[in-house]
């Protein structure tokens, strides 16, 4: 085949090998099998996962209530839905309060995470393997079960945060309830988030940083740089690709933020508690109106994409860059 | 020498605070489940279970639909994680070894999926298989996790894939092996770990996934472990012990599979995930 002859010849050793030995199971295979091999998972994919994304967008342009669902087609509208919630003002303060969550929570969780990685370098070993240890069972533990242990941690009767803080003398939180100022939940919610994700963060910056090389921290320290000069010009540098990628992934968990929020309000948060992703899912599963909870969704998706483009761009040109 | 020694005393004893203090709500969660009700209903916390009793363990368990739910997330979990790895395995194959034309597509559409999120993408789904009829059955709830896992799985062993030498193959088959026979003796025993870890993946995601069970799986029986704990607390007034004891049942699957297979997992992850 010419396709084999050409790769062979650009220097494709592993295709031009199979030609040699035998020509014909050859042809056939370099034509089919890859497609063969991929169909069973695109499949999946594109029944699942691409479909269900064209219809989410076909649906953002469609009336869909209660008697669409039973008929199962909705209504075009064309663009009303998006009219409909970008000239509403709770919208546009359920943006800002959901970019707000996700800055607060992906700063904290890099911040702390950052801090705890660089702890971990400078500690014995035994006590290294314990706080590893320790993070690895965070991080195993489920997001819903992590919501109730903390629902129960800041319970307003029996709660030991309330007696902690009570008796650590930092206010009377006797009978406090966390909930009934959403700024305060939201605080109860935020530790829920930044607990569960720094484990993840933590192990994969200490993995980063053992691949920083001693003598150039060595060699700015005999120069005279502080520690905190050490971190800003050697460190950080050295770490960036790490710190993009996980800011990213952060950005990503915290902005689409579901489970935190609806369990811990026993699965019917007020209005004040929605972010992006509940509000949509209320107005589809609980007004029933899914053409307006698929334009909030599309909208999510869209932020997001804007959100973590650079990440992409990351992934792609590495792909350019294999020849791909 | 001694000042630096010192230091280093220092910062131990606060990462022990550390430690303490990020451990410390698994162990109120398991402490509390072990506590009778006296215990945990008192306004002056009782830090270690003063008469351990497994009360709360056969409240929780005796729930309804707590077998039913346990026996449908096994069977979720089982399925999802055999099917995944088969499919992604075959995928990443293609992707790693074979060029051809849509291959970048592939592997565009592979990284791009994963950015979509799945409260996003709830409201189709449920519409997709409310049409055919297949809300509140195990099968609609294994193919979308199937869906969800399958990107991130088949990029993980791509990179486990890339990473053994096609020189390693191409001898074997000089010495007499097929393409087929050389991929398994050869290929197959370096990606095992790239597999011991994306199933692992695999089975946290779908054993403690929430969302879509909470909305496809409409009948008590039908539920999976995750949505029967979110439940727990409707009843008025939470049964905090047994609560702590659902959870912690809850979570126990995951921690001994976690720690089980932790090295391969960091390891594992991080390699494929990175490097390629």
């Amino acid at each position: 085949m010419n396709d084999a002859s050409a790769a062979a010849a650009a220097g494709h050793g592993r295709l031009a090998l199979p030609t040699l030995f035998r020509p014909w199971a050859w042809r056939l295979s370099a034509g089919a099998a890859p497609y063969v091999l991929l169909a069973p998972a695109m499949l999946v994919l594109a029944g699942v996962l691409l479909y269900p994304l064209a219809s989410l967008l076909a649906l953002s342009f469609q009336h869909y209530g209660l008697r669409q669902l039973i008929a199962h087609s909705g209504e075009w509208v064309g663009l009303d839905n998006y009219t409909t919630v970008l000239r509403d003002g709770f919208f546009w303060k359920v943006v800002l309060r959901s970019t707000a969550f996700a800055a607060v929570n992906v700063a904290l969780t890099m911040v702390v995470g950052t801090l705890m990685a660089l702890l971990l370098e400078r500690v014995h070993r035994p006590v290294r393997v314990l706080l590893t240890a320790g993070l690895v069972l965070v991080w195993a533990t489920p997001v819903v079960v992590a919501v109730d242990l903390w629902q129960w941690m800041f319970d307003f009767e029996f709660g030991v945060m309330n007696w902690l803080l009570t008796h650590l003398g930092i206010g009377n939180y006797i009978h406090h309830n966390w909930f009934a100022n959403p700024l305060e939940g939201f605080a109860v919610i935020t530790v829920v988030v930044v607990w569960g994700a720094l484990p993840f963060v933590v192990i994969t910056l200490s993995a980063g940083l053992s691949q920083v090389p001693r003598d150039l921290i060595e060699a700015a320290e005999v120069d005279g740089a502080n520690p905190l000069h050490v971190f800003w010009f050697v460190v950080a540098p050295i770490l960036r690709p790490v710190f993009v990628i996980l800011a990213t992934l952060s950005t990503i968990w915290d902005f689409k933020v579901f489970d935190q929020v609806w369990i811990m309000l026993n699965q019917r948060p007020a209005a004040d508690y929605f972010l992006l992703g509940i509000y949509s899912f209320s107005e589809s599963f609980r007004v029933t109106q899914y053409g307006l909870g698929a334009a909030l969704a599309v909208i999510l998706v869209l932020l997001l994409a804007i959100a973590t483009s650079g990440y992409v761009r990351h992934y792609l040109g590495r792909l350019e860059g294999e020849g791909a | 020498m001694r000042v630096r020694e010192l230091r280093r005393v220092a910062w131990d004893g606060l990462a022990l605070a550390v430690f303490l203090l990020m451990i410390f709500p698994i162990y109120w969660m398991v402490s509390t489940a072990f506590k009778p009700g006296r215990e945990i209903l008192t306004l002056n916390p009782v830090w270690i279970p003063l008469r351990p009793t497994l009360d709360n363990f056969a409240g929780a368990i005796a729930q309804p639909f707590f077998w039913n739910d346990v026996v449908n997330s096994a069977l979720i979990v089982s399925a999802t994680v055999v099917i995944a790895i088969a499919l992604a395995f075959l995928a990443a194959l293609a992707v790693a070894r074979f060029r051809f034309r849509g291959r970048a597509a592939v592997l565009a559409m592979v990284i791009g999926v994963q950015m979509v999120p799945l409260s996003a993408l709830v409201i189709p789904i449920f519409l997709f298989w409310d049409s055919l009829e297949l809300v509140d059955t195990l099968l609609a709830v294994v193919l979308t996790y199937l869906a969800f896992v399958l990107p991130f799985v088949i990029w993980t062993l791509r990179g486990f894939i890339v990473n053994v030498p096609v020189e390693m193959e191409e001898q074997a088959m000089t010495d007499g092996c097929s393409r087929t026979g050389a991929f398994f003796r050869i290929v197959f025993p370096l990606v095992a770990p790239g597999l011991v870890a994306t199933a692992v993946y695999a089975f946290i995601q779908a054993w403690n996934e929430y969302l879509i069970a909470y909305v496809l799986l409409r009948s008590g029986a039908h539920q999976t472990v995750t949505v029967w704990l979110a439940s727990f607390t409707t009843s008025h007034g939470t049964d905090w012990g047994g609560l702590m004891a659902g959870a912690t049942l809850t979570g126990l699957p995951v921690v001994i599979f976690f720690l089980a297979l932790q090295r391969y997992i960091a390891s594992g992850l991080t390699a494929g995930a990175v490097k390629g």
